[in-house]
Parts: C-alpha cells; structure tokens; sequence
C-alpha cells in the first residue's frame, strides 16, 4: 500500500451539514449520537423537572394525575434509550473503538449510519405520542396488566419506538463486536487493546443476547393490547409475572449496557490525569467478562415482590451478590491507578471522581436491595429510585460529563473552559447529591414511587431534593454556554493536550477523515504514563514516528 | 471484494477482509435469542398456566413433520447449489436454488393447511395464541428467506452479480437458511413433540 501523507481534498470534511447527513464516518457518526443524544437529555430533563416540581407538594396539583403518569413514563423512556443507551455506546463507542483497534472506520460503517439514524425517528415517535393521543402512561417497564388497561395508542407508539431503538442498539452492536473481533490492526492483540474496547464488546455481547428478547416480548404485548390475546393479562389466563421475567432478562443487562461503556471510559481518563498506567489491567479485562456473564443471570431480582418462589430468591441474591465481587475488583484498581499519581485536578478528574463517589454509593444499595428481606420493604418505594439514580446518572452520566471535558479538544481542536467546567461539575455533584440522597430516606420511610401525591409528613424531604434537581437543571448553563462558546473561542488544544497514549491522540485535532495520515500507529502499551523515555514499548518503524512525519510535513 | 466494507469516503484502497458473514452471523444469535425468549415464555406458560377445561395442547402430527423434512432437504439442496456455483457451473447453481425455493413455499403451503385445519383460533387459549405467534414469527423468517433465494436465484444467472468471485449473497441466504431450518426443528421438538 503507497502511503499518501497529504489527504486529497476531496476527504477533507465538508463543513457542519455533513452531521445532518447520511455519512459512513465513524467520528460525524459518533458526534450525531451525542447531540442528538443530548437533545434528549433536555427534554428528558424537563420533563424531570415536571416531576419535581409536582413533588414539591403532597397533592396533585401541578400535573393532572394522568399527565404525570405519562411524564414518568416519558421521562424514564427517554432518558434510557435516547440519551444513556445511545450516547454512551453509540457516540463514545463510534468516535473511538476505530481509533482503538487501529481501523479507519468501524466494520460496517453503512449499517452504522442506518443504526443511527433510526434513533431521532424513533425520539420524536415517542415524543409525539404526548400531543397526539396521549403518551403510554405504564412506566418505562410497561408491566401487564397495567400496560394494557393504560389507553392503547400512546402504549402502541411507545412499543414501536423501543423496538426502533432496540434495532438500532442491535445494529450497534454487531458492528462493535466485528470492528472489535476482526478490524484489528495486524500485531495489535486483544489484551493490549484499551479498557474502553473490552467495555464495548461486553457492552455489545448484552446487546445482542438480551436487546431481541425484549423486543420478542414487546411485540407479544403489543398482540396483547391490540388483539386481545392472553399472554401476560391473568384476565384471559395469560401469565403477568412471564412478562417480569422476559422483561428484566433484557432490562437488566440494559444497567450494565448503561454502565459497563462508563467503567471503559474511566479507566480510559484516569491513567492521563493520574500520570500513571491503568492499575491491574488484566483484573480489570476478567472483571468485565465476568459482570457480562453475571449480569445475564441476576434478573429476578427485581421481582422479589412477584411471588417468586424460595429456591429463586436465594438463586438471584447470590448470584446479585456476586456481582460485587469483579465491580468492586474495577472501583479498587481505579483507586489504586489514582494511588501516587501526579494528578490534575481538572474537570474531566473531577467528574471521575464523583463518579467514583456516586457509584460506590449505589453500588452498596444495590447490594442491599439484593437481599430479600430489605428488597421486600423498600420494594417500588423511593429507595429505589435514588439507588437507580445514583447508578445511571451518579455512574453513568457523570462519566459521560468526564468524556466530553476529556475529548472535547481531540474533536474541536480546542480546549473547554476551566473555570466554568469547575462550576459544572460542582453544580451537578452538589445538586445530584441533594437531589437523590434524600430519597433513600424517602424509600426507606415508605413513600412509593410513581405516584403524584404522597404523605404530608415527605414535604420537607421532598422539597430537599427538588431544590437539588433545580441545581442539576442549572448546571446545564455553564456547561452549555462553555461548549458553544469554546467551539469558537476555546484555547488551541494542539494535537495532544493531555499527553496521552492511546490511538486516538497520535493524531490531528480534529482528526482526518480516514484518522490517520499514513499507517495507523501500532500502540501497545495505551497505559505506559510515567516511565522513562524510549522504554515505551511502541513499534517504533510504523507507529509513532511515522505520525511525528506525517505531521512535519504537512505543517 | 473487499472494498465493499471499506467506506464510501475512500479512495484509496483501505479495504479490509470481508466480514459480512460473521456480522450476520451475529445477527443471527440475535435473532435466535428472540425465539429463545419465546419458547422460554410457551415452557413457562405450560408449566404453569392450565388451561381452560375441555382445551388441550395436541397437534396433528403428520403434516409438520413432512413440513420438517421438506425443510431438512431444502437445506441440503442449498447447499449444493452452493456447491455448483464454486464450480462456476450457473446453471445448475440455478436449478437447485429454484427446488430449495419450492421446497420452502411448500412448506409456506403446508403451515397455511395446517392453520386452516386447526381447530383454534389466536385468542382461544394461551396455547393458540403462543402456537401461532410462534409459527407465525417463523413462517415470516420463511418467507423472507424464501424470497432471499428468488433474489439469489436471480443474481446468479451467467452474467449476474453473484458468481464465483462475488458467494457472498448465496453464503449469506444459505446461512440465514440453515438458520432458519434449525429454528424449526427446535420449534418442531418443542411445540408438536414435547
């Protein structure tokens, strides 16, 4: 292969409509999925923030009954499948698994358009679904018979948009696996990949076994609703609690499919602002293998309450239980990667580390809740909700915050701002914290959630955690504000403003189309901070210093 | 071949070995967990839903299992047209597609006979309704693979898109059917045997 170190002009990238379009590129691919991600997350947002509002008060009085039914149902749905799913798989995973493996696209980059662009469709489906007839009013879990005494078309609508997204989070997934498997740079080996790839094609593995048989259920509620069969309706003989099982044999591995992509990206931003290599790479690759494995086989444990019988709840704390075991492996390594390392307290650390705060926190009541005794009495009460929260948004959404001040400069060429970074991290932690700590005392207390009116004696409490979500609502601003202006007026981050290892530095800012100029760099060690100079073990012929050409000649 | 997968933004040949056939491959565990799900939820309903007096779970036997045989052969013929094309011979690649084809909308043919004969409707009972939103889900994946091999059938005329330099269509529809043509023999052991 002749080795051109000038792209010709044609790959050069065509101006901001190529994000509305339907392109190939991994990385307008990548960067589609996150703001089309993070449109949602407003809206997914506001319409939490109807729900605090409403929850400022024992009574129904900001929402009607049925609208804030529909509001959590919408929220929830949202939030899970148009933001977390998307964004942390589909952007992150896009933009950098290519880089990763030494590709210069994924392996099926058509598909991976199609994947995506069955997401705003998809969104705006759902969305609509409130101005037309009404949105599903069941949850995000749709439980019959609920689901199917709910008026039918907001549900209908509902189903069909999970199922688009759930093809599109398939279509992703098979892509991951085979640019993961097979697009590996020839002498790059799986175990010298970063974490972010063994999160991806754990992640992607759950996808495959677990999204279709959601959607297999889905469609058997929706013959439910539609024809009048009996499935899951205990009315016709049909069985409900088949749909818990069915249903949480996807949603839980959905957690990990949430937060195993987060656990790859720390433990990609550590070790650059630690200075230091990732701490026990090797536990850290088991760990994952071992959650995917785990995390297939735990799900009754949300079905406590569902009249399962002895053998299955001791079957499923245990098996829960042991999933602490490897998470709890991953939460020491990352302490022990920060463990004597020059770190830099910038925003993207400070974001890791709330993270790492928040998810041992959750991690510990989701420890908890797999025990039946306590699972049974805090059951559908608030405790779970703050539990669930401290995961996905604690874990997950903070991860995703980290990742945007980590990359930010790799795609703009320019870095965020410190200050209001800073500013953004702070108003979120403090008013995450406000937000959903006081709602394990509400669980505990016995408030259950999914209801607009509650006992007087919760006001307090209550109004506690909604000032939290107006801090949560607020640190929006900056964040914003920081993101459009920067684009414009950011500092010139250079190539590598973190001086870090992995591929996707060992390049331009923003990269070119292809990613590379030249061969792809051949990186073995991803993690090799802090030793001295020419004992990186780097294949020096065709990786790095091919790069450093490649860039004084075009400059 | 290969430069199929590579991106349509490239112009140089960046172009990687083919791996469609393991993309589908994937898709196809995808796919199969789906009927997994489903014949989860059929066990668990018939271990413990009875159902109503005077309902029971027999089938007639005699036209699903020549259903299942005409399956099995199609698969085989499959594979030969297959055969026939890495000998380049087309035309007889061609003839042996058009029988696994027909074998297959036989049988399509079969199911719709047997539908009409049952005596139950989708809504008469839980086993009706998982019966037939299980054979359904498959007579569609039928269905679909039959019209793969029509399109297969098609393309692999002298002079067509698929020859010897270019399996990959006919691998593709080959193991989407041999798939499919599992699927069933699991279906077949669990709905009508068991």
């Amino acid at each position: 292969m002749t080795i051109s170190l000038t792209p010709s002009p044609s790959l050069q990238p065509q101006g901001w409509l190529r994000y509305l379009s339907f392109s190939t590129d991994h990385k307008v691919i990548g960067l589609q999925y996150l703001v089309c991600g993070f449109l949602f997350y407003l809206i997914g947002g506001a319409l939490a923030g109807a729900i605090r509002t409403e929850l400022l008060t024992p009574i129904s009085d900001f929402l009607p009954r049925e609208t804030y039914n529909e509001v959590l149902t919408l929220h929830g749905t949202v939030m899970i499948f148009l933001w977390i799913v998307p964004v942390v798989n589909g952007a992150f995973g896009n933009y950098l698994i290519p880089f990763y493996v030494g590709a210069r696209d994924m392996a099926f980059p058509r598909l991976n358009a199609v994947a995506f662009w069955l997401i705003p469709p998809a969104g705006l489906l759902l969305i609509s679904s409130y101005f037309i007839t009404g949105a599903a009013q069941s949850g995000w879990t749709a439980y019959p018979p609920l689901s199917i005494t709910t008026p039918a078309t907001g549900q209908i609508i509902w189903i069909l948009s999970v199922l688009l997204l759930g093809g599109s989070s398939i279509f992703g997934g098979i892509n991951f696996i085979a640019t993961i498997l097979k697009l590996r740079r020839p002498g790059l080996k799986l175990m010298q990949l970063p974490m972010y790839c063994w999160a991806m094609l754990g992640t992607s593995i759950l996808v495959v076994l677990s999204t279709p048989v959601l959607a297999g259920t889905l469609v058997l509620l929706s013959f439910d609703i539609i024809a009048h069969t009996g499935f899951f309706n205990p009315a016709l003989g049909g069985n409900a609690v088949v749909y818990q099982h069915l249903f949480w044999f996807y949603s839980h591995p959905a957690v990990y499919i949430m937060v195993l992509p987060a656990f790859g990206l720390v433990s990609e931003i550590l070790p650059v602002h630690a200075r230091k290599p990732l701490f026990g790479y090797t536990t850290m690759v088991y760990s994952i293998l071992a959650i995917v494995f785990l995390g297939l086989i735990v799900w009754a444990h949300h079905m406590f309450t569902s009249g399962t019988p002895p053998w299955m709840r001791l079957f499923f704390t245990i098996a829960t239980a042991f999933i602490a075991v490897p998470t709890g492996i991953k939460f020491f390594n990352w302490l022990a990667t920060l463990w004597g390392g020059k770190i830099s307290l910038n925003t993207a650390m400070l974001f890791c580390c709330g993270f790492i705060v928040n998810f041992v926190f959750g991690g510990i009541t989701g420890v908890a809740l797999a025990q039946v005794p306590f699972d049974i009495h805090v059951h559908d009460t608030y405790f779970v909700v703050g539990h669930f929260h401290y995961i996905v948004y604690g874990g997950t959404v903070f991860v995703i915050f980290a990742s945007i001040y980590h990359w930010y400069p790799k795609v703009t060429g320019r870095l965020l701002n410190e200050p209001l970074g800073q500013l953004h991290f702070w108003l979120t932690f403090v008013g995450f914290n406000l937000c959903f700590a006081p709602q394990h005392w509400l669980g505990l207390n016995g408030m259950p959630r999914r209801v607009a009116e509650y006992d007087p004696q919760f006001t307090l409490i209550n109004q506690f955690s909604s000032a939290g979500a107006l801090l949560m609502a607020l640190s929006t601003l900056p964040f914003l504000i920081n993101v459009v202006m920067s684009a414009f007026n950011g500092a010139p981050a250079g190539d590598n403003p973190w001086n870090a290892l992995t591929p996707e530095w060992l390049t331009s800012s923003p990269p070119p189309v292809e990613n590379w100029v030249g061969e792809p760099p051949l990186v073995h060690e991803p993690y090799g901070y802090g030793q001295q100079p020419g004992q990186l073990n780097l294949d020096s012929t065709s990786g790095r210093e091919l790069w450093a050409v490649g860039q004084s000649e075009s400059s | 071949m290969s430069s199929i997968t590579t991106t349509d933004h490239s112009e140089t040949d960046h172009g990687h070995a083919d791996h469609r056939l393991f993309g589908l491959a994937t898709f196809l565990v995808a796919d199969g967990m789906t009927f997994a799900g489903f014949f989860a939820a059929y066990l668990t309903f018939r271990a413990v839903n009875p159902l109503p007096d005077g309902h029971n779970y027999e089938l007639e036997l005699l036209l699903p299992t020549i259903n299942t045989l005409l399956l099995l052969a199609s698969s085989f013929t499959f594979h030969r047209a297959g055969a026939a094309l890495r000998r380049s011979d087309h035309g007889l690649c061609q003839r042996w597609l058009l029988v696994t084809a027909a074998l297959g909308f036989s049988f399509l043919a079969g199911q719709m006979k047997e539908y009409f004969a049952l005596p139950f409707g989708l809504t008469d009972n839980l086993f009706a309704s998982t019966f037939y939103a299980i054979t359904g889900f498959h007579g569609l994946h039928v269905t679909l693979g039959g019209l793969m091999i029509l399109i297969v059938w098609w393309q692999s005329r002298n002079g067509g898109r698929i020859s010897v330099d270019n399996q990959f269509p006919l691998e593709a529809a080959e193991l989407y059917w041999h798939f499919v043509d599992g699927i069933w023999v699991i279906l077949y052991g669990i709905l009508y045997l068991l």
